[in-house]
């Protein structure tokens, strides 16, 4: 069985289990009157209007039918189907059957002339209200936690004694703890509960202490005892305190987590730039064909063989790396060798390759963004304590950590490391000592350009894979290099750091724009200073 | 032989490759030249090469029916290459060199501004096709896509009926664009009762792609315990990063809404939209509005383009009511001399493809209906809400101080900013 299979066999024999549930419900505590409210409050589906829609679903809700979770589980996954001739009200199985959602009957074949129930945001949070207070019993600890959190944000009355039930039943700790803070917060937005129940359940809600408790404190009904109201300042202020202590902490993730990304643009340029000298206005172009590359690999993969998809970048790294350091090879050898000691003229040079590069690939992909997914270890985001780290750019900080460790080390423990250093620090006694200096140029160029691909594979996740990619992280990438010091992979490193750290903390002062302008005038001041940057190479090289 | 010479051979032989298109061209004496002046290279080819193609496509039907006045079209086109001064150069190539009876073209403001001199020397017309920040009416440009009464004033009056938010993000990049649509806004919601505090304004350079700070900012602003909305005139590029961020850091539209101003169908073909349903966008068009012109616009340009997957976008559609317009215009001015097509255009109706019948106003405005559009995951747009009628274009906005009394009359007044207040034309 294949997992997509295996979901859709859960959730059907999670359907039947909720069913089961809501048809205990109903005939616990309610008459035979609700079928025609039911029918009723079905009926409003057909009229496409989004106002009746949302009658509907409470309608449905309250009505304790045993369809009623799943009419409205298929109105969130877009499977309710209505007809607008016959005004019947059909859902649609994960599995593609077709049920009469009024009498319940499967039917033989579709019928013609089905359109979809459409929803809008406000409709959505309807219906994800409904659904958690129908499914705060799932057997499904998932469904249960979903269930918890809709109930908490919806703080439906109606929904009380359900979840009431569900907190003595529940064995979970955590999602317990979810549904006392939904029980706090109907509380807090009912008008019954008397003051120390109030105050009990702020103290509840400010414990939970996150931004959605900060805004449900906020917004309560103006119209509290001042005990009450005591209290709810009280609370205001504790949560505001902790999340300020913990936005600083934000900040400082936020800054390491840009400070990567500068490290991954900048480390092949520091390579070309910082230790050959060459000022390489193509270097983002070979950021972009490694992002290229990526995507070329999903394309294939996504074609020919799906289930590779998580392993995706994995498969593209040697790839991207390996077009990257071709088309530097081929750069080198075929014009910056020729303009060695003539910066200006490199300059111009590898500036005219950018261009070609870029307009090649626009013509090869198109002016347009390519879609790179994310595998599934990539997306979303998990908490941790007052900290949102979002899983992508963990990982690139893992990743240009690995780059760098890996270039430092290729450089100080293999042949050709040693034979770079020897040919930077002094060519001619390099040549004298039967190195190859030319063939030693061209593959530190194809170094620096194939690094420069891998950051491409990185960058790929996020920001836009198009022609223009290479062209946002020049100057920062030279900037990097300029302020860390020329020839110094760990002042780039710390230069990379420093600036992306520093960004952040002043992005929520100043603002982005302000705030990258204050760090340039910044920088150049401090080159003013020191003109070699922050750690200056000394000795023979420096003369070279 | 000298180095020089060589050079100069090199040069000469370049140029003389680059004639030859125009050799060619000259040959057709009978034709009617049709300039097309979009980016076809630098970072606007992103937006504008398919205008380009759009144009072609429309040229070509009209050929196919016969052309204009017995004659048939024949497009130029240029490549102004995202250069602004470069545009405005161009623009000069078409007129005086190509002899062009009117040019669609240019998307930035700033590249309208840089080619406006240009046409007001030289008497041509501009059909400009993207809505755009407003407060300008000249005479030799038709503007055939929103201005802000048509787009950003609907969107917003959406959001607090609907969604009942009570405080506003106005997020964009740093040009004049997001800066003066900010500004009306700004001034609307003030005029509406919102409280300074309940409005945050933000501003990002071009292709910004590290948005962790502003979205972490914007999640805090949402938990004032008030509905809040993120009211987006992020341009381009930038686009993307921003709602994948969003979409990483768990803010669902459910939560808090972005309606865009910039993102259309061709921006989210790059895009995984699962993370974005819900959020919306306002626009004057949506390929995914059902109707037989639709429809009938949708299969030909497929055909044309001889690709299944190609989208259509507002932008496009702007040009396929400015062409149309220009075409009837052309036809009843019995000429395509400038002069008698601008003064024949105001008040020539052309049907859009949404079922609706666009007229231009005597402000070089067009009318249009305002639609509402929620994203759903095939990247298409879920039409939740449209105006009415059509809505007119106002040149000069209500909302401003400075601009509230102006209109642009090219009809009586024969002026682009005539002060209802003095009657005088120019403030």
């Amino acid at each position: 069985m294949t997992r997509a299979e295996l979901g859709s066999t859960r959730r059907w024999v999670f359907a039947l289990l909720a069913l089961l549930t809501a048809a205990v419900f109903s005939f616990e505590a309610r008459a035979q009157g609700d079928a025609a409210a039911y029918a009723k409050a079905l009926a409003l589906f057909s009229n496409d209007s989004f106002n009746d829609t949302d009658t509907a679903i409470s309608g449905i809700a309250a009505s304790g039918h045993p369809l009623a979770a799943q009419i409205v589980g298929a109105l969130q996954d877009g499977r309710l189907l209505f007809s607008a001739e016959t005004k019947k009200v059909l859902i649609k199985e994960t599995s593609g059957a077709i049920i009469d959602a009024g009498t319940g009957e499967k039917l033989a074949s579709e019928p013609a002339g089905l359109s979809n129930v459409r929803l809008n945001n406000r409709l959505r949070r309807s219906v994800e209200a409904a659904l958690g207070t129908l499914t705060l019993m799932s057997p499904d600890p998932v469904r249960r936690l979903e269930a918890a959190n809709a109930v908490f944000k919806s703080r439906d009355a109606a929904a009380l004694p359900a979840i009431e039930q569900a907190i003595q039943k529940e064995s979970d700790a955590r999602i317990k703890r979810v549904f006392s803070e939904a029980r706090a917060a109907i509380i807090l937005y009912g008008s019954t509960a008397k003051e120390n129940e109030k105050i009990e359940a702020i103290s509840i809600i400010r414990d939970r202490g996150d931004q959605e408790a900060r805004g449900l404190l906020a917004a309560m009904p103006a119209d509290q005892t001042p005990g009450v109201q005591r209290a709810q300042a009280e609370a205001l202020k504790t949560i505001d305190n902790s999340l300020a202590a913990w936005a600083v902490a934000q900040n400082f993730w936020y800054g390491l987590s840009l400070g990567s990304v500068l490290l991954l643009a900048a480390i092949g340029l520091a390579i070309t730039f910082g230790v050959m000298g060459v000022i390489n206005m193509a270097h983002g172009e070979m950021v972009m064909l490694g992002a290229y590359t990526t995507f070329v690999v999903q394309e294939i993969i996504r074609t020919s063989a799906p289930w590779l998809f998580d392993y995706s970048l994995a498969i593209a790294i040697p790839l991207a790396f390996l077009v990257a350091a071709l088309v530097g090879i081929a750069i080198e050898r075929g014009v910056i060798r020729f303009l060695y000691g003539r910066p200006l003229e490199t300059l111009l040079a590898t500036w005219g390759i950018s261009l070609i590069l870029q307009q090649a690939v626009r013509t090869a992909f198109g002016p347009t963004n390519r879609e790179v997914g994310a595998p599934h270890f990539m997306s979303g985001a998990t908490q941790l304590a007052g900290l949102t780290i979002t899983w992508n750019r963990l990982w690139i900080i893992v990743f240009a950590i690995l780059i760098f460790g890996a270039l430092l080390a290729a450089l100080r423990y293999t042949t050709l490391g040693l034979q770079m250093r020897a040919v930077t620090q002094n060519r001619r006694m390099a040549s004298a000592m039967a190195i190859n200096t030319g063939r030693i140029d061209a593959l530190t160029f194809a170094l620096g350009s194939g690094i420069a691909g891998l950051a491409g594979v990185a960058l790929s996740q996020i920001d836009n894979v198009s022609p223009n990619l290479g062209q946002g992280y020049i100057i920062d990438s030279f900037l990097v290099v300029v302020f860390g010091g020329v020839g110094n992979l760990w002042g780039t490193l710390v230069g990379a750091l420093s600036l992306g750290i520093a960004n952040k903390f002043l992005e929520p002062y100043a603002g982005a724009v302000l705030g990258k302008i204050l760090l340039l005038v910044a920088v150049i001041l401090f080159i003013q200073k020191r003109p070699r940057g922050l750690f200056a190479l000394k000795g023979r090289a420096v003369e070279a | 032989m000298s180095r020089q010479f060589i050079r100069a051979a090199a040069v000469a032989s370049i140029a003389g490759l680059a004639a030859l298109p125009m050799a060619g061209s000259a040959v057709a004496q009978d034709t009617i030249k049709v300039g097309i002046l979009h980016s076809l290279s630098g970072t606007m080819a992103i937006s504008e090469t398919t205008l380009k193609d759009t144009m072609l496509f429309l040229i070509d039907g009209q050929n196919k029916k016969g052309g204009v006045l017995g004659k048939k079209l024949e497009a130029v086109v240029v490549d102004p290459a995202s250069n602004w001064p470069l545009f405005a150069e161009k623009a000069r190539e078409l007129i005086t060199k190509e002899k062009v009876a009117a040019v669609f073209g240019c998307w930035t403001s700033v590249s309208r501004k840089s080619v406006l001199p240009v046409f007001k020397e030289l008497n041509n017309i501009l059909f400009y096709p993207v809505q755009y920040e407003g407060e300008e009416s000249e005479r030799n440009v038709f503007y055939t896509g929103a201005a802000p009464n048509q787009q950003a004033i609907p969107a917003v009056d959406y959001l607090a009926k609907e969604e009942k938010v009570q405080r506003w993000v106005l997020a964009g990049t740093d040009y004049v664009y997001p800066r003066t649509t900010n500004k009306i806004l700004e001034a609307y919601l003030k005029s509406k009762g919102v409280k300074p505090e309940d409005i945050m304004i933000n501003y990002t350079p071009f292709g910004h792609s590290d948005w962790q700070t502003i979205v972490a900012d914007i999640k805090k602003f949402g938990t004032a315990g008030k509905k809040t909305a993120v009211v987006s005139t992020i341009n381009g590029d930038a686009n993307v990063p921003f709602y994948k961020e969003l979409g990483n850091q768990g803010i669902s539209a459910k939560d808090i809404p972005v309606v865009a101003f910039s993102v259309g169908e061709e921006e989210l073909a790059g895009i995984d939209t699962k993370p974005l349903l819900g959020h919306l966008a306002a626009w004057n068009y949506f390929q995914s509005i059902k109707n037989p012109q639709n429809d009938e616009f949708i299969k030909k340009w497929k055909d044309f383009t001889k690709n299944p997957k190609r989208v259509t976008n507002d932008p496009m559609e702007a040009h396929v009511i400015g062409f149309a317009m220009w075409v009837k215009a052309v036809e009843k001015a019995k000429t395509t001399d400038p002069d008698k097509v601008i003064d024949a255009l105001p008040g020539i109706e052309a049907p859009n493809l949404t079922g609706g019948i666009s007229k231009m106003l005597p402000n070089h405005h067009i009318t249009k209906p305002v639609f509402i559009g929620e994203i759903k995951a095939d990247g298409q747009f879920d039409v939740v809400w449209k105006t009415d009628g059509l809505v007119p274009g106002d040149a000069w906005s209500k909302e401003l101080d400075g601009s509230k009394d102006l209109i642009g009359d090219w009809v009586d007044k024969k002026c682009g900013n005539w002060n209802t207040k003095t009657n005088k034309c120019g403030s």
